[in-house]
C-alpha cells in the first residue's frame, strides 16, 4: 500500500520545526509502524536526505520508548499498543497519516520525534522507590501480601514510562504516571513505610518539572499502552488527603 | 501553606468548594420551585429567609468566600495546565474527555459573569428597579418576589440570558460531580460508572428544574 505522511521535522531543540510530506510506497500490512518508518528512512538516505529521527528499543512493546502520536492519538488508533506493535493493517491504502512527537513542556523536542523525557526519571528519583536494608535475600513469603493488593499493584506496575498519558492530556499532566508509580509501590507492605512521604514529594516533582495538573479528562487511560486505569489517581489523591491528615495530626 | 501549593491539595479545595456549590444549587432550585405554588409560596418562601436577619449576611460571606476560592484556583490551575503544553498538536483527536471537561474555563467563566448580573437583578434590584421586590409589596405586605420574577422574566432577552446561564452551568456540572468524586478519591471500579451517571443526572434534573420557571412565565403558565 501506499500513503503519504506529514511527519514534524526539528533540527533541534531550539530550532523551529515543521511537518514535511512524505510518500511511503509499497509498505506491507504485515509491517509494523517502526518498519514502515525504516522504509522510508532508507530511501530518504538514499537519496542523501537527513533521515526521520525517532526512538525505539525493543520493538515488542515493553519498554516505553517509542514514542509517536499518530493521527492525534499517543501510540496510534489501536488501543493498548505501543507504536511498535502497531501494524500497518490498521491502515488503508491511499491514508495521510500524521505523525508528530510528544508534546508538552516538560518533553522538549530534541530532534524530529525524539524528546527528552527524562522528567519522569526525576519524579521516580524524589520518592519513587522504597528503602530496605541491604543484606541477604528474604525468605519468600516472610511478608505476606493480600491477593487483591498484589493483584493491583501488578495492575498498577505495568506503566512503562512512555509518556502517553502526558502526550494525550489536555493539561500535559503526568498524573496517571504518577499514580501508577505511587500506587504499585504503596500497596506494597514494604512501600506502606514511605507512603506518606512518597505521595507529597512525587506529586511536587511532577509539578516541578513542568507538568499540568489532572482535570480528570480520562484521555490518559485511553491512550494508555498497558490500559492503567484512572481508579489509580482516584488511589493517589486518597493517599494524598491520608497524608495531609496524618501532617496535621 | 503546603497543602495550597500542591497540585492535589488545589484540585482538593476545587472539588469541596465545587460540591458546597452543588449543595446550593440544589437548595436554590428547591427555593425557586415555590413560585409554582404562586405568590403566597415564593413570597412566604422569601419572607422567612429575610427573617434569618444578619445571618443571611454571614451564609452570603460563606458563599462569597467559596465562590472565591473557586474562580481562583480555577483560573490558577487553567493557567498552569496551559503552560504545560506551550506547543499545540496539529492533529489532536479526544477520545474521553468531553466537550464539558474541555470548556470548564468558558462556563465557570460564563457562570461568574451570569451571578453577577442575577444579583444585580434580583438581590441588589440594580437592574429593572421598578419590578423590585424592596419597592413592590403583596397583599399580605411581604416583598412581592413573585411579581419580580414574573415580570423579570416576561422579557425575552432577560429569560434567554437565564436559560443559556443556565445549560452553561449544567454543562460545567456534568464534568465538575463526577470529576469532584474523582478528585477527592471517592472512586473505584465499583463506584466510578455510578458516579458519573448520578453526576449526569443531577446535572440534568438541575437544567429543567431552573428552566422550568422562564419557560412557564414565557408560556404563560406563571403570570402576574
Amino acid at each position: 500500500m501506499n500513503l503519504t505522511l506529514f511527519v514534524w521535522r526539528q533540527k533541534g531543540p531550539r530550532e523551529p520545526g515543521r511537518l514535511e510530506q512524505y510518500s511511503a510506497e509499497n509498505i506491507s500490512t504485515e509491517m509494523s509502524f517502526l518498519e514502515m518508518l525504516d522504509v522510508v528512512n532508507e530511501g530518504l538516505i538514499r537519496s542523501g536526505r537527513e533521515p526521520i529521527a525517532f526512538d525505539h528499543d525493543c520493538r515488542e512493546g515493553i519498554c516505553g520508548t517509542c514514542s509517536q502520536v499518530i493521527n492525534g492519538v499517543p501510540h496510534g488508533p489501536q488501543e493498548k499498543t505501543t507504536v511498535c506493535q502497531l501494524h500497518m493493517r490498521n491502515f488503508k491504502d491511499g491514508d495521510s497519516i500524521y505523525i508528530e512527537p510528544w508534546r508538552a513542556k516538560a518533553f522538549p523536542v530534541i530532534k524530529d520525534l525524539v524528546v527528552d523525557r527524562s522528567a519522569l526519571d526525576r519524579v521516580i528519583q524524589s520518592g519513587g522507590y522504597i528503602s530496605v536494608h541491604t543484606g541477604g535475600v528474604p525468605d519468600a513469603n516472610a511478608v505476606l501480601v493480600p491477593k487483591e493488593d498484589a493483584e493491583a499493584a501488578m495492575d498498577a506496575a505495568e506503566c512503562i514510562g512512555c509518556g502517553a498519558c502526558v502526550a494525550a492530556c489536555p493539561n500535559g499532566s503526568a498524573m496517571l504516571f504518577t499514580a501508577a508509580k505511587v500506587s504499585h509501590l504503596t500497596l506494597m507492605p514494604q512501600g506502606k513505610v514511605e507512603a506518606a512521604r512518597r505521595v507529597c514529594v512525587m506529586t511536587e516533582a511532577m509539578l516541578k518539572e513542568g507538568f499540568g495538573n489532572c482535570g480528570n479528562h480520562y484521555e490518559c487511560q485511553a491512550v494508555c499502552p498497558k490500559g492503567i486505569s484512572v481508579q489509580f489517581i482516584a488511589k493517589l489523591n486518597r493517599e494524598f488527603i491520608k497524608a495531609a491528615l496524618k501532617a496535621e495530626a | 501553606m503546603q497543602f495550597l501549593k500542591s497540585s492535589i491539595g488545589r484540585k482538593i479545595v476545587m472539588a469541596l468548594s465545587g460540591l458546597i456549590m452543588v449543595l446550593f444549587v440544589i437548595a436554590h432550585m428547591l427555593g425557586n420551585a415555590s413560585v409554582f405554588a404562586g405568590p403566597d409560596g415564593i413570597n412566604a418562601y422569601a419572607a422567612k429567609l429575610q427573617g434569618f436577619g444578619p445571618f443571611i449576611w454571614v451564609f452570603r460571606l460563606i458563599m462569597l468566600s467559596v465562590l472565591s476560592l473557586h474562580v481562583y484556583f480555577g483560573i490558577l490551575l487553567t493557567l498552569e495546565n496551559r503552560a504545560a503544553r506551550p506547543a499545540a498538536y496539529t492533529v489532536k483527536k479526544d477520545l474521553r474527555s468531553t466537550f464539558a471537561s474541555r470548556t470548564m474555563i468558558w462556563t465557570g467563566l460564563v457562570i461568574a459573569v451570569y451571578l453577577v448580573y442575577h444579583l444585580l437583578h434580583f438581590t441588589f434590584h440594580v437592574i429593572n428597579p421598578g419590578i423590585s421586590s424592596a419597592v413592590n409589596v403583596d397583599a399580605s405586605g411581604r416583598p412581592d418576589v413573585f411579581r419580580m420574577v414574573v415580570l423579570g422574566l416576561q422579557d425575552l432577552f432577560t429569560s434567554f440570558i437565564y436559560i443559556a446561564a443556565v445549560i452553561a452551568s449544567a454543562l460545567h456540572l456534568t464534568h465538575g460531580i463526577q470529576s469532584a468524586f474523582q478528585t477527592l478519591g471517592g472512586n473505584n471500579d465499583r463506584t466510578f460508572p455510578v458516579i458519573t451517571k448520578a453526576g449526569t443526572i443531577a446535572a440534568g434534573i438541575l437544567l429543567l428544574g431552573y428552566i422550568s420557571i422562564p419557560l412557564a412565565v414565557i408560556a404563560g403558565v406563571l403570570k402576574h
